[in-house]
């Protein structure tokens, strides 16, 4: 599915590796949690950049302690509507200080691309029948906003308005 | 009212007045929804992906057609605004409103077409039906007596203002488990229901003068009534948006996603208990406190929007006194709709919308634009709404007040029932509402119909009587000191009284007194229900005093004596 980064189609240099899979030398590997933890020695020893694909639900401290190695956050949106992944964002970028790329993935409306990235997204992955164009127009709509977010401070807020 | 005058009674009335950056956010959002819209009816959006976004712009649908409700923040009107509401009614609907207890007004018959254009007329007044639905936060509430009670001690509005901006379109907590409602007052009598509110909140100061509040979470109506539980005394003023952030950011995380009669704040709240408040403090702990510091110059930057009106220390009480005295209708009205105002020569006037046969909450055009009117003439151009479902107008002259009265009874609106039993706070029910087990606005024209002689409504003294057509309880029904459900059995309407019911500082959930009533036989219930108050009151005592003095064993014996 195409990767969008700044409303622009990326190449996705990432593979999402199975549960069992092999993982030949050098290539870049999303991992699911469950593996991370179970191979967490064998996947920090690799030279090559490292993802993880979080389940819905899962707390900002369950990954905690692997941030240090990861490249890729990848936050699994079951529904539009659950806006569990916004917090997960947020909290990893403010919390965990965690610099590497943040990937949106699954059932997300460009309505919310804009928040996703002040949430502290990198990347959303949007499906191969999606509009580019109201993508992007979707990041050009809000020019301002009333709260301080993690993008560089683009938007304005109340909060700067020099009072 | 030319455009001239007009804006200038806005700049006149004490509300916040939009600058560039608030002006331009609005314009962006209406574009948006114009664009939502074209898309939804161009196939691009499915139903089922436009309907949150259409909520969170207020727009329902209903049982016969949409429904927009528009946000009225805290309340706060100002007379170009209400005549712009009027405008609505009459261009895009059917000429009148519905006011809910949300403080919003709601209009029940406009078009999806006209929706957008509805928004831009809104936004040429600076007003919006942002967040008015939907999972996200909703239109901040207050006391409708803030800036004018004499009791008050911190104006709640500068507080809901930020409340406003900082939840408007927020980033994270736009899609939240399920709706959060934040209320807040500043004086020490609760007008506005806090205790049954996601988050609630007490402005005070503390005895070096600073502004703390005390922090309530976790309350609330709908099928679990609960009081919200105190994680907080004295939130300094500048932390407090950073211990919001603290709240939602714990309730966003943890809260439940599958099954929506959990997802409300308030279940996590009673399960947790303790330690709901400690995973609260725990974030608030690590928030970086910097970022989200609210700073003494945006509050004095917003609260200057807010400063007291030019009061005119001339004005007296004499001339009203002497109308009292002379005209006992203005006596009785003057006894019920109006509330000390902290300025001794102006008063705050409550404008019911409880006429008798009428439907509680609603007002035509007409009636909205001469109440403008008469706010440019005798009140500094402002208006509140109640949740109560009343307008007012919180800075009138006390020698103004006759004239003012006079003016209302010609309108139709000058009903002297404030607090009184046909003061009913009622929701649409099944005459409009898509979830409505029964009706409620005919359950509520009937009770005022029944009760309809003053001399009897005054005997009986403030009772208030609360109606919801179904669980959901929009119509607050728990906590009225008698409470109305309408449900459904086997297709018929039912309704189940409770009694004992407060929103205010006692708050108190309702309990279900027996056996629901039908349709034709509840208001005889009620009448029931107040003969046997009558009968066992002590001097002075409330139809709640007595309540609780007695519990329900008389009631419940009146009630189903014949069973």
């Amino acid at each position: 599915m195409p990767v969008l980064d700044a409303g622009l189609v990326v190449p996705d240099h990432w593979e999402h590796a199975g549960d069992e899979q092999n993982l030949p030398a050098g290539q870049n590997f999303i991992v699911c949690l469950d593996r991370l933890k179970r191979d967490r020695e064998f996947l920090f020893a690799r030279e090559a950049p490292l993802g993880v694909t979080l389940p819905p639900g899962t707390k900002a401290a369950e990954v905690a302690e692997f941030l240090e190695r990861l490249d890729l956050v990848v936050v699994g949106f079951p529904k539009f509507r659950d806006g569990r992944g916004f917090t997960l964002a947020r909290t990893l970028r403010e919390r965990h200080g965690f610099e590497g790329e943040i990937r949106a993935t699954g059932h997300i409306l460009p309505d919310q691309y804009a928040l996703l990235l002040r949430c502290g997204f990198s990347t959303v992955e949007v499906p191969e029948t999606a509009h580019l164009s109201v993508w992007q127009a979707a990041l050009e709509r809000y020019k301002v906003a009333y709260q301080p977010g993690l993008t560089v401070e683009k938007p304005l807020s109340w909060f700067r308005r020099g009072v | 009212m030319n455009h001239v005058a007009s804006s200038r009674a806005h700049q006149r009335a004490r509300v916040y007045h939009y600058d560039q950056l608030d002006r331009e956010f609005l314009a962006e959002r209406v574009a948006d929804f114009r664009d939502q819209v074209a898309r939804r009816i161009a196939g691009e959006l499915s139903e089922d992906e436009f309907r949150p976004l259409r909520l969170m712009n207020g727009l329902y649908l209903q049982l016969h057609a949409y429904m927009l409700r528009v946000a009225i923040p805290y309340g706060v009107l100002s007379s170009p605004q209400l005549r712009q509401l009027a405008y609505i009614a009459r261009s895009y609907d059917r000429g009148y409103g519905h006011f809910t207890t949300r403080q919003n007004i709601q209009y029940n018959w406009p078009k999806l077409v006209e929706t957008p254009d509805i928004l831009q007329a809104l936004a040429d007044v600076d007003m919006h039906a942002i967040q008015t639905s939907g999972n996200c936060i909703r239109n901040i509430t207050t006391d409708e007596f803030a800036g004018a009670a004499a009791d008050e001690l911190v104006d709640p509005r500068v507080y809901a203002e930020i409340l406003r901006q900082w939840s408007t379109r927020h980033p994270e907590f736009t899609y939240l488990p399920r709706k959060f409602k934040i209320a807040i007052v500043g004086a020490p009598l609760d007008r506005a229901a806090i205790k049954f509110h996601d988050i609630g909140l007490i402005a005070k100061r503390n005895q070096e003068g600073e502004i703390g509040f005390e922090v309530y979470a976790g309350g609330g109506l709908g099928r679990t009534p609960i009081v919200g539980m105190k994680l907080r005394d004295f939130l300094p003023e500048s932390e407090f948006l950073a211990y919001m952030e603290a709240i939602l950011r714990t309730y966003n995380a943890l809260g439940e996603r599958d099954n929506i009669y959990r997802a409300r704040i308030k279940i996590m709240v009673r399960e947790l208990g303790q330690e709901f408040i400690d995973l609260v403090e725990r974030e608030y702990a690590v928030l970086p406190h910097q970022k989200y510091r609210i700073e003494p110059a945006v509050v004095a930057w917003v609260g200057a929007n807010f400063a007291p009106p030019e009061f005119d220390r001339a004005a007296t009480p004499a001339l009203m006194q002497r109308h009292v005295a002379e005209n006992p209708d203005f006596a009785t009205w003057v006894a019920r709709n109006t509330h000390p105002h902290r300025e001794p020569g102006y008063i705050s006037a409550v404008i019911s919308l409880k006429s008798i046969g009428g439907v509680p909450g609603d007002a035509t055009a007409n009636q909205m634009d001469m109440v403008a009117d008469l706010a440019d003439v005798y009140g500094f151009s402002e208006i509140r709404v109640s949740h109560v479902q009343n307008l007012v107008l919180p800075h009138v002259r006390r020698d103004d007040l006759f004239t003012v009265w006079q003016e209302l009874v010609k309108a139709g609106l000058g009903t002297p029932n404030i607090g009184l039993i046909t003061d009913i706070i009622t929701c649409p029910g099944l005459d409009f509402c898509a979830l409505a087990n029964a009706r409620s606005i005919p359950i509520a024209q009937r009770i005022a119909e029944r009760f309809a002689s003053l001399e009897r409504q005054v005997d009986i003294g403030e009772v208030f009587v609360n109606i919801s057509g179904c669980i959901n309880a929009c119509g607050h029904h728990h906590v009225g000191h008698i409470g109305i459900l309408g449900v459904d059995k086997r297709g018929e309407e039912f309704y189940q009284i409770t009694l004992g019911g407060s929103a205010t500082n006692d708050a108190a959930v309702g309990e279900i007194i027996g056996a629901a009533f039908s349709y034709d036989l509840v208001v005889d219930a009620i009448e029931t229900l107040l003969t046997t108050y009558i009968r066992l009151r002590e001097k002075g005592e409330r139809f709640i005093e007595t309540y609780r003095r007695l519990g329900p064993l008389p009631f419940k014996e009146a009630l189903y004596a014949g069973a």
